[in-house]
């Protein structure tokens, strides 16, 4: 008799999890609205550079190279701590959560660098229309791995303090989403902002 | 807690799922960057090969990273997905779009511009 009590609750809890799941989804997907917009922002603009340096001249692209495979290993790692997830076994959670916030600290400091070293140059967004598009489709993009390396930090602090619980295994599957959805994000920032602009497009 | 809970996942995570998803990204990745490094085609053939590099990166990662089709039936999550890729359409292709008609019939410069006009009589 308690065995089909605890199964039913354990159904329940399964079905909310899968709705709470929909509904992150769904603002993922209006998140990639927002993308949208500010894609297409940039690409009317994109060719605006009011006598300043176009893509081609400002790009570096084996730097955005080493940015792209940390930020795609990240994502890797991130499933690699959901498979741990699912196994309950927590510090193997720890170790890739861990890899996966350094990797995306990695990302977002060389992202960073790469910005301070344009303003310097004189090239910062005040510069022009194609360079407006550019810090704010990227920053934004930024934006969104800062708040979810903070995300990882909290979810990694909690674990370590009350241990994995199922709650634990609901967040983690929610961050898991945003995560991979920012590199699938990246994949058009890469091939649009930085190999178009690298063709001169 | 009891092996109970993961049964009632409807995908248990596979591993090989994602070592495949993330090999192809970063074949594919690799492929477009060294296309544009050292590459020499067509410039036209090369931004559509990119582009489609792209497309295919994000069904692999959409797949293979977040399951998209994974889910019993109803797929909602793969119904809020197409209607997503249906607005991107119509904001970004429209934009574009209507961005590029604007600027044909804005003609180069103002200059331009006054020209076109006076020779239309209209100043």
């Amino acid at each position: 008799m308690s065995e089909v009590t605890t199964l039913d609750m354990s159904r329940i809890e399964a079905e909310a999890t899968e709705k709470t799941v929909l509904g992150f989804w769904a603002y993922l997907m209006t998140d990639c609205v927002l993308f949208a917009s500010l894609f297409a922002v940039y690409a009317v603009l994109h060719g605006n550079t009011f006598g300043g340096s176009n893509g081609r001249e400002l790009f570096k692209l084996p730097y955005v190279l080493v940015e792209t495979m940390a930020l795609l290993t990240s994502s890797f790692t991130c499933g690699l701590a959901m498979i741990a997830a699912q196994k309950r076994d927590r510090s193997q959670v720890l170790l890739w959560l861990g890899v996966t916030f350094l990797l995306g600290l990695t990302f977002l400091g060389l992202e960073l660098s790469e910005f301070h070293h344009m303003v310097l140059d004189g090239n910062s967004w005040r510069r022009s229309g194609f360079l407006s598009s550019y810090f704010t489709l990227v920053g934004t993009h930024g934006l969104h791995i800062t708040f979810g390396l903070i995300w990882m930090a909290v979810i990694s602090i909690l674990i370590l303090k009350r241990g994995f619980t199922e709650s634990m295994l609901k967040r983690l599957t929610l961050l898991s989403l945003f995560w991979h959805f920012l590199d699938i994000i990246w994949i058009f920032i890469f091939t649009i902002v930085y190999l178009f602009g690298s063709l001169n497009i | 807690m009891s092996p109970k809970v993961s049964e009632h996942n409807a995908h248990p995570l596979s591993l090989g799922k994602y070592i495949s998803g993330f090999l192809g990204s970063i074949l594919l990745t690799m492929t477009a960057y060294m296309l544009v490094t050292h590459g020499s085609a067509n410039k036209a053939v090369v931004v559509g090969v990119l582009a489609t590099l792209a497309v295919v990166q994000f069904v692999v990662q959409m797949v293979f990273f977040l399951h998209v089709g994974d889910e019993r039936k109803p797929r909602w999550k793969l119904l809020v997905m197409f209607l997503m890729l249906g607005v991107v359409l119509i904001l970004v292709g429209g934009s574009i779009w209507v961005m590029n008609d604007l600027n044909y019939r804005m003609m180069d410069s103002p200059q331009q511009m006054q020209k076109y006009l006076k020779s239309q009589d209209s100043l």
